[in-house]
């Protein structure tokens, strides 16, 4: 999974040909943890179609905010840039980030 | 043909753990089953002052870590399943998940609660973008702004303080004139200098676009309702909800006796079913805390170890 950054974010997600799967996440967000791992297994079965990638919001906070996120864990389809779809909060399980995955791979 | 445990425990928090614990320290064969991950609610606790033992900087994740290990070590196996559907009735018990089927001679319920939500418009749509139910999880991105939090019980005035080091403002916004937290939390919210308090007052309305931006406040006494705007220079603000709990147990609905979504259990944790126990902030009770969740468990494996000796005549 790509690590974003402040630097990277423009080019690697708002910039990028066709579609980045972003994991908004932070230290101290146990719920971001328990679903990384699941994330991670994803990317093994839909890698080759989504781009994945993972943003430590405590790194860039404003940034996260510019992309009106304000809750964690938040799981975001980009497609040529543009956020088109998230799994938000609570809403946030194995199951559902599969589903929102399956939509667009 | 699947393999029949002991006891199957459904839900890895306090609760859950502590019945895995005592059930594998009975040499009983032991399932415990989590959604996702092991800890439910107190892992988003940065602070756990109450629980005997655990002493200053205990946090919820490490006194779950210290949990697993104690079960693990006692053989208690761990699977993460969903279950979508059970049968309680028979001799044997059957869990259907997401992954697999699991059979059982019994079953402890340790599913937990969830945070309630306030319940007014606009709640839903500004949920992780601005409201939030869990502190640890977003405070960060309030660094230096304002937050509000609902509640007046000891998590809202505990998360309250935990947010101070973050925000620049805590407000407690609670609907009665006084405070239900134990007085010892009470005291530390009163002598810190970002809290204040919005007495006798409810949000009835969290409006924005995309992101929390302004809120109405009603006064429960006149009446009277407010609208609350963010700062200009931060364009949004926070509110955190810590209004009580709201039980999991929708899987059981028409099958065990409950009381307004609780599950009705005697002193030995027994529901109406034989062979299948409740444990935990899921059942009825009089105070839901990690120390009475890990009672609940050990006294619910206990009698599951009892019922099976006498219903199997092992």
């Amino acid at each position: 999974m790509l690590e974003l950054t402040k630097e990277n974010f423009e080019q690697e997600v708002l910039q990028a040909e066709g579609y980045v799967l972003v994991d908004y996440w932070g230290p101290t967000c146990e719920p971001c943890k328990a679903l990384m791992p699941h994330v991670h297994e994803l990317e093994k079965t839909y890698g080759d179609k989504i781009k994945f990638a993972s943003l430590d919001i405590t790194k860039a906070r404003r940034l996260a905010i510019s992309q009106k996120v304000m809750g964690l864990p938040v799981i975001a389809i980009y497609k040529d840039g543009e956020r088109i779809d998230a799994v938000v909060a609570d809403e946030a399980t194995a199951t559902s980030v599969e589903e929102l995955i399956k939509k667009y791979a | 043909m699947s393999e029949i445990y002991d006891v199957i425990i459904i839900g890895a928090g306090p609760g859950g753990l502590a019945a895995g614990l005592y059930a594998a320290r009975a040499r009983m064969k032991t399932l415990i089953l989590e959604k996702e991950k092991a800890g439910g609610q107190i892992v988003t606790t940065d602070e756990v002052a109450n629980y005997p033992g655990s002493v200053e900087n205990a946090s919820g994740p490490s006194l779950i870590a210290r949990m697993v290990e104690q079960a693990d070590e006692f053989g208690a196996e761990r699977k993460l399943d969903t279950i979508k559907e059970v049968e309680l009735n028979g001799e044997i018990k059957v869990l259907k998940g997401e992954k697999g089927e699991y059979k059982a001679k019994s079953i402890i319920i340790a599913t937990g609660a969830r945070p309630r939500p306030i319940g007014c418009p606009g709640e839903k749509e500004l949920t992780g973008r601005g409201v939030s139910y869990c502190a640890t999880c977003d405070a960060a991105f309030f660094e230096d702004m304002e937050v509000y939090v609902v509640g007046g019980g000891d998590s809202a005035v505990e998360e309250a303080m935990y947010l101070t080091k973050f925000a620049r403002k805590v407000t407690i916004v609670h609907r009665r004139d006084e405070l239900r937290a134990a007085k010892s939390i009470q005291e530390k919210a009163f002598k810190n200098e970002k809290i204040d308090f919005l007495w006798n007052s409810t949000i009835t309305e969290l409006k924005g676009d995309g992101i929390l931006e302004s809120m109405v406040v009603k006064n429960t006494v006149t009446g009277e309702e407010t609208e609350i705007h963010a700062n200009e220079d931060d364009g949004t603000f926070g509110v955190f909800v810590f209004v009580g709990y709201t039980p999991e147990t929708k899987l059981f609905e028409g099958l065990i006796t409950m009381e307004g979504g609780y599950i009705k259990t005697d002193d030995d944790m027994k529901t109406n079913i034989p062979g299948v126990f409740a444990a935990g902030d899921c059942r009825v009770k009089s105070l839901r805390q990690v120390v009475t969740a890990t009672a609940d468990g050990a006294i619910a494996a206990v009698q599951a170890e009892k019922y099976i000796n006498e219903a199997f005549d092992v």
